[in-house]
């Protein structure tokens, strides 16, 4: 795959037809992949790759590469196509500039889950048939592939591209995903239970902010939590307030727009399951307001920014019953 | 539970002031009780409670936090209580997702020429929230501080 979009990448560099291609460069160690932007046939020699550790939605920079002169390539996998999509529709990106190429999505792995294993000085890491073989200090280990896969691949809900203007490979279905079980379960608690279950994963958040930087909905030039007057803008929480309120009004913000991409969920340094709060919104848009997918066209209503005369009223809430 | 026959909770509710803050008024001109600890904050319309608002009134220690607004089609606005209505509903939904007690949260329609809803939504509303007692799962001890 790398090698076919090398190939594709010099070519409309070569024919002008762009002028700069989006994709991933290695970090400092092999399942570190971040993206980067490459002006010329040589740069992408030296450094472009993607593999089973590149995994960045590279959607959100396309807000500010699309805004600079001439075309760019962006090369997206079917859940970046839905932030793309989305993006374009909240005119964030301007479509005209981006050359859009489809690739084929994961499961991508996730290196916290190789680590978990107790597997250290990690020097390389290759599938061979799904079964991975990880090169390290201290030997070769081995891995079933599926036990390292990503969260965000594992409860992937399409791998179909919603936009694109040509593909690399082909393209796959809409999935009948079991990603709104956790949230079921959860809703299934006591609220006792959903309150202790949410202060311990949320007193663990440092309020690094990764979660709302890395998020292709969170592209305000001037966020609430950048505000000094908010008394949420600090990092580390004073008190459990701030954590609830940072979360709770995160999740809001994007509810409608956030196309379970899974960005937030894998970028947080502390593991907390932003996802979680993401899809409760999508599951109750779905139960109250229609089925909706946020990106998969960019011109459909978001259900926050629509409303029927008979919807239901907020009452439904405590007629949940008291506890 | 252990309930605090002594407790009086505080209730912040958001008033719209086409009709619930005029409502409000109209029950205070005909002297019907409602409880002295609701603390009135008029909006110009039901939807310009941002959800923030909800929390900074948990925050700054409200027991409940009520929003009341026209009745749907009879906005001021036209539409803005449909919007009111979808974000509200989602942002009381979550709240109970984390755990927060669903009875602290109310939304109601009342007009202005319903000052005895308006009462009656209030005298409820009080009820409902003493019965759970402090709101302790929202709140900000930096606020509690004497
Ligand atoms: S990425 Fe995680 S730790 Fe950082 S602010 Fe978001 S939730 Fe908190
Ligand atoms: S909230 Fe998370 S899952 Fe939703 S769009 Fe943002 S990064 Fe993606
Ligand atoms: S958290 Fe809200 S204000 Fe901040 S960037 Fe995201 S959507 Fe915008
Ligand atoms: S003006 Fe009263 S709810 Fe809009």
């Amino acid at each position: 795959m790398q090698e076919a979009m090398i190939k594709r990448a010099k070519e409309l560099l070569a024919d002008g037809t762009v002028n700069r291609v989006i994709g991933w460069k290695r970090g400092e160690f092999v399942y570190d992949s971040t993206p980067a932007v490459f002006g010329t046939a040589d740069e992408i020699d030296a450094e472009f790759v993607f593999d089973d550790f590149t995994q960045a939605n590279v959607s959100k920079y396309l807000v500010k590469e699309s805004k600079k002169d001439g075309k760019i390539l962006a090369f997206l996998k079917p859940c970046d196509t839905y932030s793309f999509n989305q993006l374009v529709k909240e005119h964030r990106i301007i479509r005209e500039n981006v050359y859009v190429i489809g690739i084929p999505g994961g499961p991508k792995l996730d290196i916290e889950k190789i680590k978990a294993k107790g597997i250290t000085g990690i020097l390389n890491v290759k599938n061979v048939n799904y079964t991975l073989e990880i090169e390290t200090l201290y030997g070769t280990e081995k891995l079933p592939f599926y036990e390292a896969i990503s969260g965000k691949c594992a409860d992937c809900k399409s791998k179909k591209h919603v936009v694109y203007d040509e593909l690399i490979g082909e393209d796959g279905d809409v999935l009948d995903s079991n990603r709104f079980d956790m949230v079921e379960k959860l809703e299934n608690m006591t609220a006792q239970e959903r309150y202790d279950f949410w202060r311990g994963e949320l007193s663990k958040c440092i309020r690094c902010n990764a979660c709302r930087n890395v998020c292709p909905a969170c592209t305000c030039e001037n966020c609430v939590f950048d505000n000094p007057k908010s008394g949420i803008e600090n990092k580390a929480a004073a008190d459990s307030f701030e954590e609830n309120m940072f979360h709770i009004i995160r999740a809001f913000h994007v509810a409608g727009r956030c196309t379970d991409c899974g960005e937030c969920s894998r970028v947080c340094p502390q593991h907390i399951p932003l996802h979680l709060l993401n899809r409760k919104f999508i599951k109750d848009i779905n139960s109250l307001y229609g089925e909706y997918q946020a990106g998969a066209d960019t011109t459909s209503k978001s259900p926050l920014t629509d409303y029927r005369a008979d919807d239901c009223e907020p009452s439904i809430v405590h007629e949940r019953g008291v506890e | 539970m252990q309930v605090n026959e002594n407790f009086e909770p505080v209730i912040v509710a958001f008033c719209c002031n086409w009709c619930s803050y005029a409502g409000a008024d109209l029950s205070g001109t005909n002297r019907l009780n409602y409880p002295a600890n609701v603390k009135i904050i008029r909006v110009p319309c039901s939807c310009r409670v941002n959800p923030i608002f909800i929390l900074r009134a948990f925050q700054r220690g409200a027991d409940g936090v009520i929003i009341c607004g026209c009745h749907p089609g009879d906005c001021h606005y036209t539409s803005g209580n449909y919007f009111t209505r979808r974000r509200i509903t989602l942002l009381y939904s979550m709240l109970d997702f984390l755990g927060i007690e669903r009875n602290r949260t109310r939304l109601e329609w009342v007009s202005a020429a319903e000052g005895a809803k308006f009462a009656d939504t209030m005298n409820k509303f009080v009820e409902d929230v003493k019965k759970l007692g402090k709101n302790r799962r929202l709140e900000d001890l930096r606020c509690r501080k004497q």
